[in-house]
């Protein structure tokens, strides 16, 4: 039983870094209507601006602040310098640049900071605190607390704001929108900008556990793609729970079922997709939508 | 005192000129119908006025020439397009899509009386305040594209094909709230129709376009029942 707990608050703080990846794709989903690829590379990026900081003896928190507030500047200033050309035309296309994109940060960041592992600071400690007379390392915890409030933030962004509201009316139809006034292409930088965020937030909690590399965040994307087709691309909560759910059952799976075990655990968040998507193709927390003419 | 006049304006699609001259002129409180068949270039005549299309020629509301500028801008001034095909937000509902028409706008108490006046003008869509646009039927969408465009609190309405797609009993019920939209608001109109017994229940004057050039223009009295008008429509 205590093995069972472990597995699964351990399973929730991965599935919390995969939420957080996931989170960055619905929002950049929600204003543009398109899926960033380029997403986890850039938060590996912001991580390693954060990690280049502390080396030089910024202290661990301000040095995540100021990857924060970098990566809004480097997702505004992709929208506006790179994605904006692409963005009225087909968007296969613009998705294909955002895979080019990913594998331009890879190469910058290996040729920047070369590609050997680098140690990052973890923001909370190792130790462990018993709950329930199992031990879970306040690490865990922690990036699991920090997952929530952010999906509760990005939930009252959209429901609540003016700026979500305005977010989401340029991803439905931007040419409206701007028949009602709203600055389109100041926006889309916005969502951009705060996509890139989510996904800084994501590098500085993970980069400690899996230490610092270019290609560190390559298997949360597939993760965090895998969360956001199971959770529904419209729902910040549902892609949270779905990232949970995946990696919850991915620990689970490579532990109670021997066939699988850690070698092919990569494939219990697939299977769990043709699942869902053959049952509820608007994934599990998604809302159909309805075309009326 | 005019509040929207179009000297000679010409747009293009790429190579393929589209319009070759069209003149308008809308009075404050005025509305204006804009008549033709279909590639005649109505459409574009309101696309070059909300910028969404690049014009030549003079474009000049409230004494200042707006050619040139961003579609939100445009907006900003004071003139709210009601585009053809609606253009609703499908997956915000109802609400939402009224409270984005009130972007530009901070006063909160007009914003929610406005909501009220959209509501009374449209009762069918007091039942579906929080339902997707997507849902709603293509009358209900006709009217929520008209009640948004309304939440601008705009100084013109550029409504294009208000009645495409409707029933005729739907398409009135449409015009018969634009009409009394006018009369209570005095917002001024360019009014773009296929149906020019429609439109002439709700304009003043009109003018008729032919491969994008004016071929008539006169009050609504002068121009009901004419010839030129049938043959417009009829390309005969």
């Amino acid at each position: 039983m205590a093995t069972f707990i472990q597995l699964v608050v351990d399973g929730l703080s991965t599935g919390s870094i995969y939420a957080a990846i996931a989170l960055a794709l619905v929002l950049v989903h929600q204003a543009t209507g398109l899926i960033n690829f380029a997403q986890g590379g850039m938060a590996v990026l912001a991580a390693y601006s954060a990690w280049w900081l502390t080396a030089r003896g910024v202290p661990l928190v301000l040095a995540i602040l100021a990857s924060i507030v970098l990566s809004f500047l480097l997702g505004a200033a992709v929208e506006r310098w790179l994605m904006r050309r692409f963005e009225r035309g087909d968007p296969d296309t613009a998705v294909v640049v955002t895979i080019g994109l990913l594998t331009l940060i890879t190469g910058i960041c290996g040729w920047l900071f070369t590609y050997n592992n680098q140690q990052f600071p973890s923001l909370f400690s190792l130790d462990a605190v018993s709950f329930l007379g199992v031990s879970v390392s306040q690490r865990s915890i922690g990036t699991t607390l920090v997952i929530v409030v952010v999906m509760f933030l990005l939930q009252g962004l959209f429901a609540g704001t003016k700026l979500g509201l305005a977010l989401r009316a340029v991803a439905i139809n931007p040419q409206s929108a701007a028949f009602s006034g709203l600055p389109v292409e100041r926006l889309l930088m916005v969502g951009w900008g705060l996509a890139a965020v989510l996904g800084a937030i994501a590098g500085a909690m993970v980069a400690p556990q899996l230490t610092l590399t270019p290609g560190m965040l390559d298997n949360a994307l597939v993760y965090a793609l895998a969360a956001v087709i199971l959770g529904g691309l419209s729902s910040p909560v549902g892609v949270v729970v779905a990232a949970w759910i995946i990696g919850v059952l991915e620990n689970l799976a490579a532990v109670y079922i021997p066939l699988i075990g850690y070698d092919l655990k990569v494939a219990v968040p697939f299977i769990l997709i043709f699942v869902v998507l053959v049952i509820r193709p608007q994934g599990l927390f998604g809302r159909k939508t309805v075309v009326r003419v | 005192m005019t509040l929207l006049e179009l000297e000679d304006v010409t747009a293009f699609y790429g190579p393929v000129q589209v319009l070759e001259g069209v003149s308008l002129s809308v009075p404050e409180n005025g509305a204006v119908g804009i008549l033709g068949a279909n590639g005649a270039g109505k459409t574009t005549t309101l696309r070059a006025i909300s910028a969404t299309v690049r014009a030549g020629g003079r474009i000049v509301f409230d004494g200042k020439d707006i050619r040139g500028t961003r579609p939100d801008r445009v907006a900003a001034l004071g003139i709210a397009h009601v585009p053809e095909g609606r253009g609703t937000f499908g997956d915000l509902s109802v609400r939402e899509n009224l409270r984005v028409g009130a972007y530009l706008r901070k006063d909160r108490k007009g914003i929610a009386s406005d909501i009220d006046y959209c509501l009374d003008l449209f009762p069918n869509l007091q039942d579906r305040i929080t339902s997707n646009a997507s849902a709603l039927s293509g009358g209900e969408q006709q009217m929520l594209a008209v009640a948004r465009a309304i939440m601008s609190k705009p100084r013109l309405l550029l409504l294009d094909e208000a009645s495409l797609g409707l029933a005729p009993s739907t398409a009135k019920a449409v015009y018969d709230a634009i009409r009394r939209l006018r009369v209570e608001s005095g917002i001024a109109m360019v009014v773009v129709e296929q149906n020019a017994n429609l439109a002439f229940t709700l304009v003043d004057s009109a003018t008729v376009l032919e491969t994008g050039r004016n071929v008539l223009t006169g009050t609504s009295a002068e121009l009901r029942g004419m010839d030129e008008i049938r043959r417009a429509y009829l390309g005969g």
